[in-house]
């Protein structure tokens, strides 16, 4: 029999339920509120006095309300049929509500029970299996979908029977799997699994040694992410960070691509929806919505909601890395995330940390990251979960909680300037600011290196250079003035403009110039380096300028055209006779 | 102590706690965010706890005695919906303020959210004549876009003048803390406009209490989800001032001992705006809602808690500023933004539309540069000199709030700015619009 209770205090969505029977923290229940049921969660106990925070709205409600516990934590349906799908927070199918608005209490079906799937079976009878192997599989739009023995699953089992090659709907018996005890354990489709713990059905989890594709270039050339790497974007608003997320999502060289939308705008989400089913994915050709999955919680959706979403998306990326698959994991934005706890924290009058901010705020964070990762699974396949958050900074100020705590746990930095942002150079990435780690990792810099070319990363590392030696001119001749410093100065400031240009600079509007792949960064790297290193003719300062706006423009329309077209090599042609003017043989 | 008049309604007459904006009584059977009437005043259920029930008095608790009489309503707070509405001005609470009933529906304000799957993507231009916004910060309808300025700009001036130039089915105005004056300006531009019976007022100025503009915007979006969803029709909401409306909300939570975040602010002041702004949408049925809003900045501080989180949840802002080298006001290039324009420049708008607007905002800026320089007493390059000269005339022809143009008119002058002071290569457009629209030597 399930625990029950009653509500005896509201204060807007924390509500006090009294109870004598047994609850567990972060257990789920329902409150009955006229005809609806709403969920909420456990998040303190004191005696018989338990919190729970509701994930709707509480108007209306009465004390008195009769509340049922689930005996279960927040967990999310994990099976065929979860990409491509519009979900909320808490996993509800947002298509599969009825009219314009969204009803309280209404909780739809993550999966469809009907529809049927093609079976192929992959262990044999009488073979010896633990968590999250893989049983068979079946096709979701053109992934292979793996059924897995349930993460819950302890200990080893022994199969007992597999279904043979067919059609399946999620709920048939797919597996007959028996324990130590000789107990038989049916195996559906479908499991469940609480969202906030790790899914750890994986033999281990090196360091990652991989480059994740991206298409931008201010990381794939300057500051790369790792496959199954960590990464965060903080810049104050309208700086950015949704349009590079969503560069990402089209982009990255991703086997699937989970986005979720937490406490930002319904209209961002929108425009993935509308856009993506028209878009193609590069490598396969197929509708970018078909690897795409959406939990959406925007700003005007429950605030308690907002916690879950991220955890479920999380957890949803879990159960495909642990089919062998690469999932690109992106949050926008993990502040609001960070607010709703604080909301709550400060109903609770808990003891508030900095800025009002729960106290275990860094460690929360901390562990979130740490659940990405490139892993090995007990078959020797791998699978990896890359993870990008926003950070959106009170007064874009980055000396703040959320953004302190999230730079100790992620690897990449792409710190977005207000003042790039208004000039209109984007993506508005500090060149100077911003760092991966990765760059760092011997076998990323192997990695790179074998695929790029063996100087690749000391080319880079070159770049940044320019770039840093650059800004130090700049400022030297914003001192004292454009006469006042040698006529050097001026071109070691220009040839940091034309990276910044060429690479740094990406029109995320553009057909073409939206997406660059690694083989055209390689080419253009080199073109780059090619200024960079060479020594060119002035007579005055003020020569400098007008030449290096006609070379960097040169540069901007290469960067228009498509690669290796005769548009391009004609550019190319042009810009080598730019060069040529001035370039000291 | 407790007797039932109407079917829902209980009455209690004995409070045990008075603070400045709230009472506290014995009560049961109660609803959370309940309205009832203390004293004759509205006020709304806050907290309950067992048999204690917190209201908050929306006109203050001034003057309230300990046996005061308490009706509970039964019912959230509601406005009523229907084409009497038209033509109308009413106070925070839905009455018309001229007297008289409206007739019509009874809908609960703060109603429930738009299912982002059943939004459509907003992509009607709304072309207001005013380059600083056409041109570089393009406006769509379902848009939420707030103007940022300092109290001595003309902001209302502008919304006015926008509105009435917006082909809007219906506007309708949330005035938060407004003063008598503003009012009576927006009432007069309407009328003369002959725009009265498109608009809708709700009305708190300043001679009303504070924390009943908590009401305000709530029922001005009830208003607008009745005309857009229901008779899809486009709708326009302005609300001005919800830097107000974010005060009210700071002396609320005050009042109510909650922790204040960043400058006095609440917690929850990202979910509350939130709230409001993304009643914005654009239905799939053709109605939509359109919400432009003024958020008054003090001494242009956008890192302050109201406008940046105002910032984080619209789709963009309109920055309007003095400029002193021609005396006018502008719409600044730099501080301004709208999200939503690249859904329809370029694509309702001429091809060359984006590449226009980046490139003579680039110019703008090596124009601060160059000032800059020049303030800092360093000599000034021939270049330097060329863009000063362009920023001044762009500012003068394009970004000065009195410019009432088409698009199309806009890009030429952009064009004809572009030519006078620089090389193509300089203002570095895409080929083939230079080969098409760049104005040769005459
Ligand atoms: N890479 C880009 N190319 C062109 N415009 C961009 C780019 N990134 C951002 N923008 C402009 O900046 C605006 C705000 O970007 P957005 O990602 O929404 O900011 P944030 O999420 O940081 O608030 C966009 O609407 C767009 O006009
Ligand atoms: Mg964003």
């Amino acid at each position: 029999m399930s625990s029950i209770g009653k509500v005896t205090g509201i204060i807007a969505n924390l509500v006090i339920v009294e109870t004598d029977d047994r609850v567990a923290q972060n257990e789920i229940c329902f409150i009955k509120h006229d005809n609806t049921r709403l969920m909420a969660e456990v998040i303190k106990i004191m005696g018989q006095k338990v919190y729970v925070q509701v994930f709707e709205s509480t108007r209306g409600l009465k004390v008195g309300s009769e509340v049922e516990f689930a005996g279960h934590m927040l967990e999310v349906t994990l099976g065929p049929g979860l990409l491509s799908k519009n979900f909320d927070g808490l996993q509800n199918d947002l298509d599969k509500m009825e009219g314009v608005f969204l009803k309280r209490g209404e909780y739809t079906e993550p999966l469809d029970k009907d529809k049927e799937f093609e079976f192929t079976p992959i262990v044999k009878e009488g073979g010896s299996v633990i968590a999250g192997d893989w049983l068979g599989e079946v096709k979701e739009n053109w992934i292979g979908h793996k059924i897995m023995v349930p993460f819950v699953f302890k200990d080893e089992y022994t199969v007992k029977s597999i279904t043979k090659e067919g059609t399946y709907k999620i709920h048939d018996t797919m597996a007959v799997l028996t324990d130590k005890d000789g107990k038989e354990h049916k195996v559906t489709m479908v499991q469940k699994w609480p969202v906030k713990v790790p899914v750890r059905a994986f033999k281990e989890k090196p360091r990652p040694f991989k480059v994740l594709e991206t298409g931008v270039r201010v990381f794939d050339t300057l500051n790369p992410i790792a496959e199954g790497g960590t990464g965060f974007i903080p810049g104050p608003f309208g700086s950015g960070k949704t349009v590079l997320q969503h560069a990402l999502s089209k982009q990255a060289e991703a086997d699937l691509v989970i986005i979720a939308a937490c406490g930002e705008r319904a209209n961002e989400v929108v425009e993935i929806f509308t856009e993506f089913p028209e878009l193609e994915d590069p490598r396969t050709g197929r509708a970018l919505m078909e690897r795409t999955t959406i939990i959406a919680n925007t700003s005007n959706m429950p605030v308690a909601a907002r916690e879950a979403s991220v955890y479920t998306a999380m957890t949803l990326a879990e159960y495909y890395r642990t089919m062998g698959l690469k999932v690109l994991l992106l949050a926008d934005s993990t502040s609001r995330w960070a607010q709703a706890l604080r909301e709550m924290s400060n109903r609770m009058e808990e003891l508030p940390g900095p800025d009002g901010f729960p106290m275990d705020l860094p460690a929360i964070i901390s562990n979130f990251y740490s659940r990405a990762g490139y892993v090995y699974l007990n078959n020797g396949e791998t699978g990896s979960i890359t993870f990008i958050g926003t950070v959106s900074p009170a007064g874009g100020n980055l000396k703040e909680p959320v953004t302190e705590s999230t730079k100790k746990a992620a690897r990449c930095f792409y710190a977005l300037s207000q003042q790039r942002a208004d000039s209109k150079r984007y993506p508005a990435i500090d060149p100077i600011e911003s760092y991966s780690k990765y760059l760092e990792y011997p076998e990323i810099i192997e990695y790179l290196n074998k695929n790029n070319g063996e100087n690749w990363v000391s080319n880079v590392l070159y770049v940044k250079d320019v770039l840093l030696r650059s800004k130090e001119s700049y400022e030297q001749i914003n001192i004292l003035g454009d006469d006042g410093v040698p006529l050097e100065y001026h071109i070691t400031f220009w040839k940091g403009e034309v990276v910044d240009f060429a690479i740094s600079q990406q029109d995320a509007f553009d057909k073409i110039d939206s997406s660059t792949d690694f083989k055209r960064q390689r080419y253009m790297l080199e073109k780059i380096i090619d200024v960079l290193k060479a020594d060119f003719k002035f007579n005055s300062f003020e020569e400098v300028n007008p030449y290096f706006k006609k070379l960097i423009n040169q540069f901007k329309q290469m960067n228009y055209s498509e690669f290796d077209s005769d548009k391009f090599k004609n550019n190319e042609k042009e810009l080598e006779v730019i060069i040529k003017e001035r370039k000291v043989a | 102590m407790e007797k039932d008049t109407k079917a829902f309604q209980r009455v209690y007459t004995k409070l045990f706690q008075l603070t400045k904006a709230t009472v506290s009584l014995k009560a049961s059977g109660i609803g959370n965010e309940e309205l009832a009437i203390v004293d004759g005043r509205l006020a709304q259920v806050v907290k309950i706890m067992g048999d204690i029930v917190t209201l908050q008095v929306f006109a203050g608790t001034e003057g309230i005695a300990t046996d005061a009489e308490v009706i509970f309503t039964g019912k959230a707070p509601t406005l009523k919906v229907g084409e009497d509405l038209a033509g109308r001005f009413f106070n925070a609470y839905g009455e018309p303020i001229d007297g008289g009933q409206i007739m019509g529906e009874e809908r609960e304000i703060g109603g429930p959210s738009v299912n982002p799957v059943r939004r459509k993507q907003p992509s009607e231009f709304i072309a207001t004549g005013i380059a600083g916004i056409d041109l570089n910060n393009a406006l769509v309808t379902g848009q939420k876009i707030p103007f940022f300025a300092d109290p001595d700009q003309p902001y209302n001036q502008v919304m006015a003048m926008v509105a009435l130039r917006a082909e809007a089915d219906k506007i309708i105005l949330g005035g938060v803390g407004l003063t008598n004056d503003d009012y009576l300006y927006f009432k007069q531009v309407f009328d003369d406009a002959g725009a009265l019976d498109r608009i809708v007022g709700f009305i708190n100025t300043t001679e009303n209490p504070p924390v009943e503009r908590l009401l305000v915007p709530d029922m001005a979006l009830a208003a607008a989800e009745y005309y857009a969803a229901e008779k899809n029709q486009k709708v326009l909401v302005l609300l001005t001032d919800l830097t107000l409306y974010a005060d009210a909300l700071s002396i609320v939570s005050n009042r109510m001992d909650q922790i204040p975040s960043k400058d006095s602010m609440p917690g929850s002041l990202y979910s509350d705006l939130a709230r409001l702004y993304e009643k914005a949408v654009q239905f799939p049925d053709g109605g939509s809602i359109t919400i432009i809003a003024v958020t008054s900045l003090s001494s242009g501080d956008i890192t302050h808690a109201i406008p940046d989180n105002t910032g984080y949840i619209t789709e963009g802002q309109l920055f309007l500023r003095k400029d002193s080298d021609i005396g006018k006001v502008i719409v600044d290039p730099f501080r301004s933004l709208s999200r939503l324009k690249q859904l329809v420049i370029g694509k309702k708008t001429r091809e060359d539309h984006p590449q226009v607007m980046n490139a003579a905002v680039r110019l703008y800026a090596d124009a601060a540069n160059a000032k800059t320089k020049l303030e800092n007493g360093f000599d000034l390059t021939d270049y330097d000199e060329r863009t000063l000269e362009f920023a001044k005339a762009y500012s003068e022809k394009l970004l000065a709030i009195d410019v009432n143009i088409e698009v199309d008119q806009m890009l030429e002058t952009a064009y004809e700015l572009f030519s006078k002071n620089f090389s193509p290569v300089e203002v570095g457009l895409k080929k083939e619009f230079v080969d098409q629209y760049w104005k040769k030597d005459e």
